[in-house]
């Protein structure tokens, strides 16, 4: 089975591209199944279900950051998708802590970026972007010549390997190329293993502790003036 | 790749019938019109030439560049990007000063004299607008007719497209006959998807589309770009009650009979 991973910030367009991805599979005899992770809301394998009829999940990562809930779920998640026969399985993750990425060693990361979110963005969400094979960046039709080709150049500049698909999902202009790509990834290899270094330390404030300031938190800390330090074992 | 020609293939219509204009061709230094009531089809063709269609696409139309296909998942380099669409939704969302923007677009652009190309973009797109547009205002607070200007600029001077895509620019208050005249002396490829007579007059050719499918090629002749001249006539009547009403003035009759007889003078 073949296993893609797609990323990206709330609303960037990420269900709207796999619906697109979905319908081309199907027409290709492709038989995937479809899991949404998200921290507390998710309707996405309810509408995917009914409108492909194929087999769907969500997972509510809670607490956890829902990158984070992927690495500790995953296989499971595989295992379900083995035994509904299926060939591919589409997992879409609401990456939030832009410190992890969801990533896997051999299956295809897809990170979804909207071009409306301003040409900062490539610069600030790191490894989402900077471990993905593909990049795909939505709602072309909305923006500027100019500036979809400065957010162009500055993904490039944050991962000069990637490849970069620029599409209209609504329309399905710029989905055949994603959908090739998909075909052409490899079969996961079991163990899987994450992509990339995990970020580091502990997440104190993930673990619930609520008091403001450094003194009151123990790992990678650091200064306002960006400088990092370790407290701990 | 150094663009010289792209052809467009016809395919089939909204009736799987096959398109009656079965190839045309756009050659540097064109300018074409595509035309016909709404819904017709006439943004799905300019997507189609965005995309480089290759049987891919509802339409089934298939664009090629000097004679040959584009490989699927051929990506093309952002700094030379060949096509320019600027869609009635295409907009300027960046909050920064116009000439920091445009700063930026020259620098990802790789233009040899930042500060000279900025002049020219917005030289040009000043002679688009009536309302100047100033280097220090946010790129967020410029009018319709304004964005319009500049985003045609940009594209035209520091984008250097070799083929840009208009889809209805005409409502957006921007002086059409200098854009045609401006634009001809850019050896680019310019496509518009238009209702509006002149700008369809004053192109190479246009091409009718109906219900999805392209039915007829028109190239303009000498009667037609006379016409195009006494349609600048009335626009130009209509233009000047524009600016009146929006200078305040009362109108009459009477001032519009005036306003038609020094017309057919
Ligand atoms: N204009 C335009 N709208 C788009 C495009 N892609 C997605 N949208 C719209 O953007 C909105 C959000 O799209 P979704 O696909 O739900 O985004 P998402 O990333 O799955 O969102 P969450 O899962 O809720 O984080 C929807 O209203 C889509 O119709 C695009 O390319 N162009
Ligand atoms: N050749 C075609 N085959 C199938 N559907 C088409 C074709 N041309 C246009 N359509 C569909 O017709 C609708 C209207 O087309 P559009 O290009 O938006 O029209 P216009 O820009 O002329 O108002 C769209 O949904 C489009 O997908
Ligand atoms: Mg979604
Ligand atoms: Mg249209
Ligand atoms: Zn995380």
């Amino acid at each position: 089975m073949k296993l893609v991973i797609f990323a990206g910030p709330p609303t960037c367009g990420k269900t709207t591209v796999i619906r697109q991805v979905i319908r081309r599979m199907l027409k290709k005899d492709y038989k995937p199944s479809f899991v949404k992770i998200d921290v507390l809301y998710a309707d996405e394998d309810e509408n995917i279900n009914k409108e492909f009829g194929i087999p769907t999940k969500k997972i509510y990562s809670g607490e956890l950051c829902p990158d984070h809930c992927n690495v500790v779920v995953l296989d499971e998640v595989v295992e379900w998708a083995e035994k509904n026969g299926s060939d591919y399985l589409f997992v879409e993750t609401a990456g939030l802590c832009l410190r992890c990425s969801p990533y896997i060693e051999n299956s295809l990361g897809v990170v979804v970026l909207e071009a409306t979110s301003g040409m900062n963005l490539p610069r600030k969400i790191g490894p989402m972007l900077t471990l993905a094979d593909i990049a795909v960046i939505t709602k072309i039709d909305l923006i500027s010549q100019a500036e979809r080709e400065v957010f162009r150049y500055r993904v490039l500049e944050a991962a000069k390997d990637i490849s970069i698909v620029e599409s209209n999902a609504l329309y399905g202009i710029g989905i055949d190329p994603i959908v090739k790509k998909i075909e052409k990834s490899n079969e996961i290899e079991i163990p899987m293993f994450l992509r990339g270094n995990p970020p580091v330390g502990t997440c104190t404030i993930c673990v619930g502790k609520k008091e403001i300031g450094a003194k009151n938190h123990f790992g990678v800390l650091r200064t306002m003036d960006q400088e990092l330090f370790y407290i701990g074992e | 790749m150094e663009i010289e020609k792209i052809t467009i293939i016809g395919g089939y219509g909204k009736d799987g019938e096959k398109e009656k204009v079965d190839r045309f061709e756009l050659k540097m230094g064109d300018i074409i019109s595509i035309v016909g009531p709404t819904g017709c089809g006439k943004t799905t063709l300019i997507n189609d030439i965005e995309l480089f269609a290759n049987n891919n696409t509802p339409s089934r139309r298939v664009i090629l560049i000097n004679d040959q296909p584009i490989p699927e998942d051929f990506s093309f380099d952002p700094k030379k990007h060949p096509i320019a669409l600027i869609s009635q939704h295409t907009n300027f969302l960046s909050d920064l000063p116009v000439g920091e923007f445009l700063k930026i677009h020259a620098t990802v652009r790789g233009a040899d004299d930042i500060e000279l190309i900025i002049a020219e973009t917005l030289d040009f797109a000043n002679q688009l607008t009536g309302e100047a547009i100033i280097r220090e205002t946010a790129m967020t607070e410029l009018s319709g007719g304004q964005t319009r200007s500049l985003l045609i600029a940009d594209a035209v001077i520091i984008g250097n497209s070799p083929i840009i895509l208009l889809d209805e620019i005409e409502n957006a208050g921007i002086n059409r006959t200098k854009a045609l005249e401006l634009l001809k002396n850019y050896k680019k490829i310019f496509v518009f998807v238009t209702h509006d007579p002149r700008i369809a007059l004053l192109s190479d050719f246009r091409i009718v589309i109906k219900a999805g499918s392209m039915q007829k090629l028109i190239s303009t002749n000498q009667e037609e770009r006379l016409a195009a001249g006494e349609l600048k006539k009335i626009d130009d009547v209509v233009l000047h009650f524009r600016s009146l009403i929006r200078a305040g003035e009362v109108i009459s009759e009477v001032i519009l009979n005036e306003s038609i007889k020094t017309l057919k003078v």
